[in-house]
């Protein structure tokens, strides 16, 4: 009988004060993570927490489980080494759009063309925050930033075609202010195998304020965003009488019941879909065209990298007839002098 | 009718086999080495080989050579200079005209000796032996590719494939010479080859026409004998540097009752260290090869922090990506062995060559007051020795170590008496065992080693980091706690000396000149040293293997001598560390940077110049 774990957020919680600004959307998705593990079924201890650098990168200190606050950028490379010495872990990786994607880009999409079993949550404020104010890789072009006056001269990532262009299995996007879809897309990223990404667009109140609010505003939220679920139609709107259909090989927004538009029209959504093209499409929407995809969009089981580590060891080990360092060192080329 | 051959008893001899770098001259050499070995004889190799996988054919930039000495007492050093050139080509003569010793024989490829290789070779006429002032060397032409080819007439192979076995005619060749049998060679020759059939006949038929004909043409060339060498009783195998570290790691592992991790990635000449622990999945490596340096180190440091033995293994350039990452492990006090083939920089250097230059960066090279604890092994086997002691250190510390070896190191071979794990000090590494009493940053009064708990461990829930933290763990930028926090790593690195012996002496305990090394230069200074001890001359070695912290009684060695000599691979780095460290003493120093180990030769003169001063 595995023993029944009642945890609650409270479990999760550790004693040190959350230091992060009154209004800042990390708060919330704290909340978000910590109610995912308590309902995640898994032994508190079997947690580990691994950070970069930026505000987001506080994260392991205000959880109560292990936790390893690290340097900026390799939180990726770190966690993938934690996960892969001991694949029974449950490890999360919190990281920011400038940890992750800017100085720690090669260790992002190395890990997700690999395949960890790892869940990223990646905090996009399209804003450095913690050193007070220059746009990242996902701010907009010619926006303006301490370190780009004259508005920024460079277009931004789309985190989402970045997880796509790697190779990735598992991407999923939520927002900070709405905490019980944000709770819900943790656990699904949490329960996949492989490397989980989940884009959080997150609110930066001092350096960044409302950069998400088109998209984030509760009010306006059933517009313009579309909640999208595995076998479930991409049906949205206030009053669900808009979807998403293929019209000559691109996405589009049509009324239901309208230009004789039927409800078996709209696409069902299918998170399983090895083929990245409609995913990419779901992920590049953007408004005021589209309503912007929250959900998971991506999940296809595939092979992974940690399990395949223990696996091939496993077959060593059963094959080989070296199992101790002295029969290695007595194996081969070797001679006696009497 | 036989002609008498004349036979040279040799107490030593030193080969060097070169020729392209794709001739195959690596696996001659290496070869040629390991059926010495069986023979008894005691053996030091030496590839130096270029860093392009094939310049262009007939090229000096594109020699490979291979040196190899071996002889009937101990032998320290591949030679200086080689008795014996095997050269596939004129460029390979070319190359190694400087490392021959004077009047030594050179056997060569005639049918190599053309004016297109001779314009490769960028000689400025058609008598490259007399271009190069080689007059009085005992020079044997071979016509090797012609030999060859008619050793296979009746084979079904393809050209490529013919001029591919060409090494194995000189490898038979000088086997007949030095008096060695071929069956070792034969034996892994139908190991690799066995499965296809065509590949070994045609590699032992030319194998055994190099030998025939040498010993059809005896009176063109003397045969050398060399006797076995008086070794220790016991089980004996070659190995180079980078697998003795490798082993050494896994040694440890097993010791420790840990697993072993390694994130790695591909640098000369440090890749075989990860190459060696990726072999070794059936003892439990989980081998990482990373997506860059800094990658490589980090998911070591994850590995640390989920409890295992963590290594990384790099070279020079790779070391200085990792730094910022090693502060980390610093700062975290987490375990971890940094392993660090050096080779010549700065920047990419001179990749395949040796050097001893990158001291400097792993004592000082990172943000912070930031100290690790620094060993240097000093062999090819000792390798084995000082990696696992280094692991050890890391353990039973929580600190991280550096592993200085270099690329003479790594790549040369020599024979090493197999040790038993029983043997080996035991290792225990600080694990956490109460968890009620559980802070990340308490500490061993004695050691300042705090404890380690790891993910998985219920009740040690904790967090750990970059940032500076109060002793229970807290982050905390109070000036006061910084600057004890500064103290308490430094001085932890400090105490380490009490795991580490005293500094032994080689010669007079006291006396005019002791000679001071470091690293992977003990074989020359240490033969430098006896050889002029064996005449007379009064003088002493102090060889380091612990730089940081330096052992407890080096400044009562020092003060024992009137005037000290540290000899090292690059232009100060030791002498400057120690000048630092034990300012009342004055120094000498002699540095050598040209990507090549110290010659005896030269170093028996420096030293008979400061005598004689």
């Amino acid at each position: 009988m595995p023993e029944t774990l009642n945890y609650t957020l409270k479990d999760f919680k550790s004693e040190n004060e959350v230091r992060w600004c009154p209004g800042c959307g990390d708060h919330a998705v704290l909340n978000g993570i910590q109610k995912a593990m308590a309902n995640l079924g898994i032994r508190h201890e079997d947690f580990a927490v691994i950070s970069g650098i930026g505000c987001s990168s506080r994260f392991p200190y205000y959880m109560s489980t292990f936790g390893f606050h690290t340097i900026h950028g390799r939180a990726a490379a770190i966690a993938s080494g934690v996960k892969c010495a001991n694949p029974k872990l449950t490890v999360w990786e919190i990281t920011g759009d400038g940890d992750a994607l800017a100085i720690g880009g090669n260790h992002f999409i190395h890990c997700i063309r690999r395949n960890i079993d790892l869940n990223i949550i990646l905090f996009n404020n399209k804003i450095y925050g913690l050193t007070k104010g220059q746009y990242s890789p996902t701010t907009d072009r010619g926006f303006v930033t301490k370190t780009s006056p004259m508005g920024t001269i460079e277009d931004p990532f789309v985190p989402g075609r970045l997880v796509l262009g790697a190779g990735g299995t598992f991407f999923a996007r939520c927002v900070d202010n709405n905490l019980k879809h944000s709770q819900e897309v943790f656990e699904e990223a949490a329960k996949f195998k492989g490397t989980s990404v989940v884009e959080v667009l997150q609110n930066c109140v001092i350096f960044n304020d409302g950069i998400h609010e088109a998209i984030s505003d509760p009010k306006t939220r059933e517009e313009h965003q579309i909640f999208l679920k595995h076998g479930e139609p991409m049906i949205f709107g206030n009053d669900r009488d808009k979807g998403l259909i293929l019209d000559k090989g691109k996405l589009r927004v049509v009324k239901i019941s309208e230009g004789g538009v039927k409800p078996e029209d709209i696409l069902i959504h299918d998170t399983t879909d090895e083929d990245g093209f409609l995913h990419q499409s779901l992920i590049s929407m953007k408004l005021p065209d589209f309503p912007v995809a929250m959900g998971v969009i991506r999940a296809v089981p595939s092979k992974v990298y940690d399990q395949a580590m223990e696996e091939q060891i496993a077959e060593a080990k059963s094959k080989s007839r070296i199992s101790s360092v002295d029969q290695l060192l007595s194996s081969g080329n070797t001679w006696t002098v009497e | 009718m036989s002609i008498e051959t004349k036979v040279i008893e040799l107490e030593e001899v030193s080969i060097r086999f070169s020729g392209d770098s794709g001739d195959g001259m690596q696996l001659t050499g290496t070869l040629f080495s390991d059926t010495s070995s069986l023979l008894g004889n005691d053996i030091s190799t030496f590839p130096d080989y270029p860093s392009e996988i094939r310049a262009p054919q007939g090229t000096v930039a594109g020699v490979s050579g291979f040196q190899i000495q071996f002889g009937n007492k101990k032998v320290s050093t591949p030679g200086d200079l080689a008795h014996v050139l095997v050269a596939m080509n004129p460029a390979a003569v070319k190359a190694n005209a400087k490392f021959m010793m004077p009047g030594g024989t050179i056997f060569y490829d005639s049918d190599s000796f053309n004016q297109k290789n001779f314009e490769k070779a960028k000689f400025k006429t058609e008598d490259p032996f007399t271009e190069l002032n080689l007059l009085d060397y005992n020079k044997v032409p071979v016509p090797i590719t012609q030999l060859t080819r008619e050793a296979l007439k009746d084979l079904e192979i393809d050209n490529k494939s013919i001029l591919r076995s060409k090494n194995m005619f000189a490898l038979g060749l000088i086997c007949w010479v030095f008096s060695r049998p071929l069956d070792y060679i034969e034996k892994y020759l139908t190991k690799k080859f066995g499965k296809k059939e065509l590949v070994l006949e045609s590699n032992l038929r030319v194998l055994h026409a190099g030998y025939n004909y040498a010993w059809n043409l005896q009176h063109m060339t003397p045969r050398y004998v060399v006797h076995p060498a008086p070794i220790e009783k016991g089980l004996y195998r070659n190995v180079n540097g980078n697998y003795a570290t490798a082993w050494g790691l896994l040694a440890a592992a097993e010791k420790a009752g840990l697993e072993l991790f390694i994130g790695s990635y591909p640098i000369t000449p440090a890749t075989e260290v990860l190459q060696a622990l990726a072999e070794r999945k059936d003892l439990g490596v989980k081998s990482f090869q990373a997506e860059d340096e800094i990658a490589g180190i980090c998911t070591s440091i994850g590995a640390a922090f989920a409890g295992d033995l963590a290594v990384t293994s790099t070279s020079g350039p790779g070391f200085a990506l990792k730094s910022e990452a090693l502060g980390l492990s610093v700062m975290a006090e987490l375990p971890l062995v940094v392993v660090n083939v050096q080779r010549g920089g700065p920047s990419t250097g001179l990749p395949t060559k040796t050097e001893q230059s990158d001291l400097l960066q792993t004592l000082y090279g990172r943000n912070g007051e930031s100290p690790v604890v620094v060993v240097a092994a000093s062999t090819p086997s000792d390798c084995f020795h000082y990696a696992y002691m280094s692991a050890k250190i890391a353990l039973e510390r929580m600190v991280p170590v550096v592993l200085l070896t270099d690329g003479f190191l790594g790549n040369g071979t020599e024979p090493w008496k197999v040790p038993k794990m029983a043997e080996l000090p035991s290792i225990t590494p600080r694990i956490a065992k109460d968890a009620s009493k559980f802070q990340p940053y308490q500490r061993d009064p004695q050691t300042l080693a705090r404890e380690w708990a790891f993910p998985g461990m219920d009740g040690f829930q904790h967090r750990i980091g970059g940032l500076e933290k109060d002793p229970s763990g807290n982050v905390s930028h109070d000036p006061a706690n910084h600057q004890l926090m500064s103290e308490i790593r430094r001085d932890k690195v400090d105490r380490v000396v009490d795991m580490i012996p005293d500094l032994e002496l080689l010669g007079e305990d006291s006396g005019d000149l002791l000679v001071v090394g470091w690293g992977g230069t003990l074989g020359h200074l240490d033969t430098a040293v006896r050889e002029m001890h064996a005449n007379g001359t009064k003088l002493s070695l102090a060889h380091f293997n612990y730089i940081k912290p330096l052992p407890a009684n080096t400044a009562a060695v020092f003060s024992r001598f009137k005037n000290i000599v540290v000899c090292e691979l690059n232009l100060g780095q030791f002498v400057g560390y120690l000048r630092d460290k034990l300012p009342e003493f004055k120094y000498h120093q002699f540095n050598k940077v040209q990507g090549l180990p110290f010659t005896i030769h030269e170093l028996k003169d420096n030293f008979l110049k400061l005598m004689e001063e």
